[in-house]
């Protein structure tokens, strides 16, 4: 590829762009205030954030830690997540290590966290450590079930939020046929919004290569818009809140 | 695409633009003899509507919602000219390599030096309109390179050798025993009337190729300028894999994509579920920023994302239509269209269908020979409704048809425009010529006039009243 080439080929979109913009376009036909708010601040100073805006207008996240749990499990459920509650860590083993042994499964793969150790730990059969170290990408595609941490778990839509840097990287949460993840109660967050917040302080200025928001199993509509679970990614969501 | 342009010409499209608007007429007039097509496609979205409402009820205020993702967008497409830098300055610090590309040509050219200079051997590609719009699997074709499209609805019109029906569910006009009779054909399957067992079948498939990929081409939905981040919505986690094993990621979205802050996807991303596909959100809404970091465990070693503009700065240069610039590919707008419904997908011959793809084709592919498009409505606004970005688009359809007349006028519009004025302003010459047209209205249907009878062959004409309008008035009671 010639570089030259793609300096020009950004000059001319930019100067487009600049050239396009001269003329100004009128806001959008809006119902609420925010038309006032934005005609007030201008478009070039635009200020306002409408996610702030808009937050007393999204379905609801719950005010108290209760109302944020019960949402949580009711979004879950509705998205056939499989819900679990355990006391602490060592219930919350003692429930995955039932679920390997009746489900028969044969290696299941983890990472390196304070939450998955102990779960992992408790397992009767092979293990499969996703670290950074590297490990084999084969390997993992033939395991069952992959545990995992996450960084936050949203009541409003029933989401877990995983990153790349806390929860196992990338494959782990996507390619075993089932994910299990650990969850604990005061990771429970009411909106998107304050999910991407706490992410924002925790990471500052270095955000991991992935985020992802996980809201159920996998799923297709594909064939005639009829819903199946587990297209390609796991076809069962099991969430276990430790607390 | 811009006319004249060297382009592979697609399957589906017609070999010359001039045969765009005859090929239209022709695929319409066929698809709504077809009852059976459009009796599959309702019933296909009749469960849509039951849960986007079911949704929509948990919003606290739906509209005012929709006031704040417009506004959103309207903030981040009239500042494209600062934020689309600060992005590309984020992104390219977070790791990630930009490539511009002004049209389809140069995205094709720059995607297979990418792919020239990894030394690919297999490419995995998750859905991404983008790549349909500049027909990237034609040109790596052939150029060599194998490709297989990971998305199930993807993968099937793959292996049909088609297009999308629809940008969000590109085979929803395809019945099971087909697809069965597909998979059967190409992969040796054993018949099966199970879309859990059809979709078991690709899954299988497909697992191997997401590990044995050393490319995994995706789009974009959205291009976070505070973070540099991108973000890619998908329900079925093929996207996820895409850009989790192979070695290199290729990211491919329009420059129109861009939103300023993270926060504003807490707002899009559960309204374009919602709005396209009645769920409270994707099941995987992922961001990425750039290759894998240090002390990650995996992804890939490189990242790059190919900036398209491909006349999307034509349409940001209309003020009056720039809006069109906000959508967010959600397809609702196709999911409530009556034409949709009742011509399909494929007739629309464009990347984008439906009445979106009927605004924005005319700015990409040229005014004079994608016009007709403007005429694929009932002005019902059923999709100014449905838009979660409030995008005007029934407006943006007589501003073409308005724009069009200007640009072509037609000598036989302006002759029948004079003849009505000079008759609607002399009221004796009114009141006669209404009187001769109530008596010979049946005549209309029978004579098989040349312009009318094209026109009155779908529709019936009412039953004259036996009196005027102003003659019933002037003796009301």
């Amino acid at each position: 590829m010639n570089p030259a080439a793609t300096t020009s080929a950004r000059d001319t979109i930019l100067a487009r762009i600049r050239e396009a913009l001269r003329v100004p376009a009128p806001l959008p036909h809006m119902q609420s205030h925010a038309t006032e708010v934005a005609a007030a601040a201008g478009p070039a100073g635009l200020t306002i954030l409408p996610a702030e805006v808009a937050r007393p207008w999204l379905p609801d996240g719950g005010e108290t830690p209760d109302e944020r749990l019960a949402i949580l499990v009711e979004n879950l459920r509705k998205l056939r997540a499989e819900v679990h509650r355990a006391a602490d860590l060592t219930a919350a083993a003692g429930l995955v290590a039932g679920m390997a042994a009746t489900r028969g499964w044969q290696r299941v793969a983890w990472h390196g966290h304070a939450a998955v150790e102990p779960v992992a730990a408790a397992l009767g059969c092979e293990t499969c450590r996703v670290d950074s170290g590297g490990f084999d990408k084969n390997v993992l595609e033939g395991c069952d079930a992959g545990i995992t941490a996450c960084e936050a778990a949203v009541a409003q839509t029933g989401s877990i939020l995983v990153s790349s840097a806390t929860c196992g990287g990338r494959a782990l949460s996507i390619l075993p046929h089932v994910h299990i993840v650990i969850v604990a109660l005061d990771q429970i967050v009411a909106t998107l919004g304050d999910a991407l917040d706490e992410l924002r302080t925790r990471h500052a200025g270095r955000m991991p290569s992935m985020l992802s928001f996980i809201t159920g199993p996998s799923r297709t509509g594909d064939i005639e818009r009829i819903l199946v679970l587990g297209a390609h990614g796991p076809k069962e969501l099991v969430v276990i809140i430790v607390g | 695409m811009t006319p004249g342009s060297t382009d592979a010409p697609h399957a589906f499209e017609a070999e010359t633009p001039r045969l765009a608007k005859k090929k239209f007429l022709h695929d319409a007039a066929e698809h709504v003899r077809d009852t059976d097509h459009r009796a599959f496609v309702r019933r296909a979205l009749g469960g849509y509507y039951t849960s986007r409402d079911t949704q929509k009820a948990r919003y606290r205020d739906w509209e005012q919602a929709r006031d704040a993702a417009s506004l959103a967008k309207w903030s981040a497409v009239n500042r494209l000219d600062e934020l689309l830098p600060r992005f590309v300055a984020n992104f390219e610090a977070n790791g990630g390599r930009v490539h511009w590309a002004r049209s389809a040509e140069e995205a094709r050219d720059i995607i297979l030096g990418l792919l020239k200079t990894a030394q690919a051997k297999a490419v995995i590609k998750s859905k991404c309109m983008t790549s349909e719009e500049i027909h990237l699997n034609a040109a790596l074709e052939q150029n060599g390179y194998g490709v297989v499209e990971s998305d199930l609805g993807e993968f099937i019109q793959q292996l049909r050798g088609e297009p999308p029906y629809h940008f969000v569910f590109p085979c929803m006009h395809v019945r099971r025993e087909e697809i069965s009779d597909l998979f059967g054909k190409h992969l040796g399957t054993p018949p099966t009337d199970s879309p859990e067992e059809l979709t078991m079948i690709a899954r299988r498939h497909m697992r191997r190729l997401y590990v044995d990929a050393d490319v995994g081409i995706t789009g974009a939905n959205f291009l976070v300028a505070e973070t540099g981040q991108i973000s890619i919505t998908e329900n079925e986690g093929n996207a996820r894999l895409t850009a989790a094993l192979p070695r290199v990621h290729i990211a491919i979205s329009g420059i129109e994509k861009v939103v300023e802050h993270l926060d504003d996807l807490a707002v899009l991303l559960p309204m374009l579920a919602t709005a396209g596909a009645g769920q409270p959100m994707t099941c995987y809404n992922t961001l990425y920023a750039g290759p894998r970091k240090p002390g990650e465990c995996d992804g890939p070693e490189e990242m790059h994302l190919v900036l398209l503009d491909n006349s999307r700065t034509a349409i940001l240069a209309d003020p009056e239509q720039r809006d069109s610039l906000h959508c967010i590919r959600c397809g609702a707008c196709l999911n409530v269209c009556p034409i949709f419904k009742n011509v399909g997908g494929f007739t629309y011959g464009t990347t984008y269908q439906g009445p979106i793809g009927s605004v924005i084709t005319p700015h990409l592919r040229g005014l004079a020979d994608w016009n007709h498009l403007s005429g694929a409505s009932s002005l019902c606004g059923a999709c100014t409704d449905a838009c979660p970005v409030r995008i005007d688009i029934h407006h943006h359809l007589l501003h073409n048809r308005r724009n069009a007349a200007k640009n072509s006028p037609s000598r036989l519009e302006q002759l029948g425009h004079r003849l009505f004025v000079m008759v609607a302003s002399r009221p004796w010459l009114f009141a006669t010529g209404g009187a001769i047209f109530r008596k010979t209205l049946w005549l209309t249907k029978k004579l098989r006039l040349p312009l009318l009878c094209d026109w009155l062959a779908t529709r019936d004409l009412p039953p004259a009243p036996e009196r005027s309008f102003r003659s019933q008035w002037r003796t009301r009671s």
